[in-house]
């Protein structure tokens, strides 16, 4: 038999909610498509009903709200890349952006579609959670805001209840002593899946690190902050010592497995150099 | 489902699963073959297609989102038998070798020049990043797309050389 799922085409957001709210998780949201149709393709997704909201513009966009930027869940990579006030006010996520995938997935991949895909390796994700982002979660019963680093509760789990839909990630802008960083190491520059992501957002004084938020993907279940070693750093004077330290706090810190694209050992070691890294751009 | 859309300049009707891949409503039901299938996830390009200006891989596009688009394929880059400036620079490049990749290199290209006529080389090579090919030819695939901006009256100035 040909595998036809029927597919729910709605023209507003009020109209999802309500399909959300009769079908629950029985229906599949299907934005961009490039996580869902892999799935598809490979027969590991096999949903009867799908609600594609990809003509869904009032979920796409870019927002100067002053402070904050608030972007739409089904904003591209593409249009983040392209974005000047994502380039100024959050620079991490466009170098993040450019690390997906190549052109022809992030022309359709969404930033929405990475965070609720939930996937330890999304590479937007540390970005996510460095910059201590809050997302907008919307259903028949309102809409909620959490703050990103309580949003995974699990191994590919969020706190997204079955009636409710991702809208959007609000960010707050980078001020004029702070700077940010991306890094990721994959077998290769384009279409790779990380072996470690890792983004820093850092406010400095001088040689004097004010706050800093390390935050590492592909090391643990989910997406995770580097706690023990932002401390040991904040309110630190930058040198080769202090450096030294977070290098081997930061590797025993994290929780890597071994898995078919990269081992514990090497995880641990290379999250340590990267944070070394980025901590001598700093000084 | 009955879908719309404009593919190479001609607006068709089909009625096709919701979820089939365009990449299969091109070589089934169009019967346009030039779109190859390499991997099927996403990773190797060979199914690239332009859809409203913007490539795409057609292997992770559920022709349900596709109602009234434009999409442009291989086949439709000639004009009148006339071909494309960019096939004609990749017949005098030798830019095909086994010609998997081709089509989706010269939409990735395609792509590219439209919005970028003077393509420096390093920006030809993360335009075609998604693009696999296991001939190992880049060189004269870059070559070629670089010949095409010349071809043009517009030269690209880069400064970076080619690594082996």
């Amino acid at each position: 038999m040909v595998y036809d799922p029927t597919v729910l085409t709605p023209t507003n957001l009020e109209e999802v909610y309500e399909l959300l709210a009769e079908r629950g998780r029985r229906a599949k949201i299907v934005a961009g498509g490039t996580d869902l149709m892999v799935a598809l393709n490979a027969k590991s997704l096999a949903a009867k009903e799908f609600i594609n909201i990809w003509r869904l513009n009032e979920l796409r966009g870019i927002d100067d709200e002053g402070e904050t930027i608030r972007i739409g869940a089904l904003t591209t990579y593409t249009q983040l890349i392209r974005s000047p006030l994502i380039q100024l006010g959050i620079p991490a996520l466009v170098e993040a952006s450019r690390t997906i995938g190549a052109i022809q997935i992030q022309n359709r991949g969404t930033i929405g579609g990475n965070i609720v895909n939930a996937s330890p390796a999304g590479d937007s994700l540390p970005v996510l959670s460095a910059f201590d982002a809050d997302v907008e979660i919307g259903s028949v019963r309102g809409v909620r805001r959490v703050s990103f680093n309580t949003f995974y509760t699990g191994y590919r789990q969020t706190v997204m209840e079955p009636d409710e839909i991702l809208l959007a990630v609000r960010l707050r802008k980078l001020n004029q002593n702070e700077r940010s960083f991306f890094f990721k190491v994959g077998t290769r520059r384009a279409q790779a899946i990380s072996k470690i992501v890792m983004a820093v957002k850092a406010g400095m004084t001088g040689a004097e690190i004010n706050s800093i938020s390390i935050a590492l993907g592909s090391v643990a279940p989910v997406v995770v902050r580097a706690y023990q070693t932002e401390s040991l750093l904040t309110n630190a004077i930058l040198n080769s010592a202090i450096i030294e330290q977070a290098r081997s706090t930061v590797s025993r810190e994290i929780t890597p497995i071994t898995d078919v694209r990269s081992t514990e050992h090497y995880r641990r070691t290379v999250t340590g150099n990267a944070l070394a890294r980025v901590l001598w751009r700093l000084t | 489902m009955k879908i719309k859309f404009e593919i190479n300049g001609v607006v068709r009707e089909i009625d096709a699963p919701p979820m089939k891949r365009l990449l299969d409503v091109l070589r089934e039901d169009l019967c346009l073959t030039g779109t190859k299938e390499g991997c099927g996830e996403g990773e190797c390009g060979a199914c690239s297609v332009i859809v409203d200006g913007e490539a795409v891989n057609s292997c992770l596009a559920p022709i349900c989102q596709l109602q009234g688009a434009n999409i442009l394929t291989v086949e439709g880059l000639s004009r009148d038998g006339r071909l494309d400036p960019l096939q004609q620079a990749f017949l005098e490049c030798g830019a095909a070798q086994c010609g998997i990749c081709t089509p989706g290199m010269l939409i990735s290209a395609r792509s590219l020049l439209d919005v970028n006529p003077r393509p420096t080389r390093d920006e030809i090579r993360a335009a075609i990043a998604g693009n696999l090919c296991r001939c190992t030819g880049y060189i004269r695939i870059i070559d070629a797309i670089e010949r095409t901006a010349e071809t043009y009256g517009l030269r690209s100035h880069s400064p970076y050389a080619d690594q082996p």
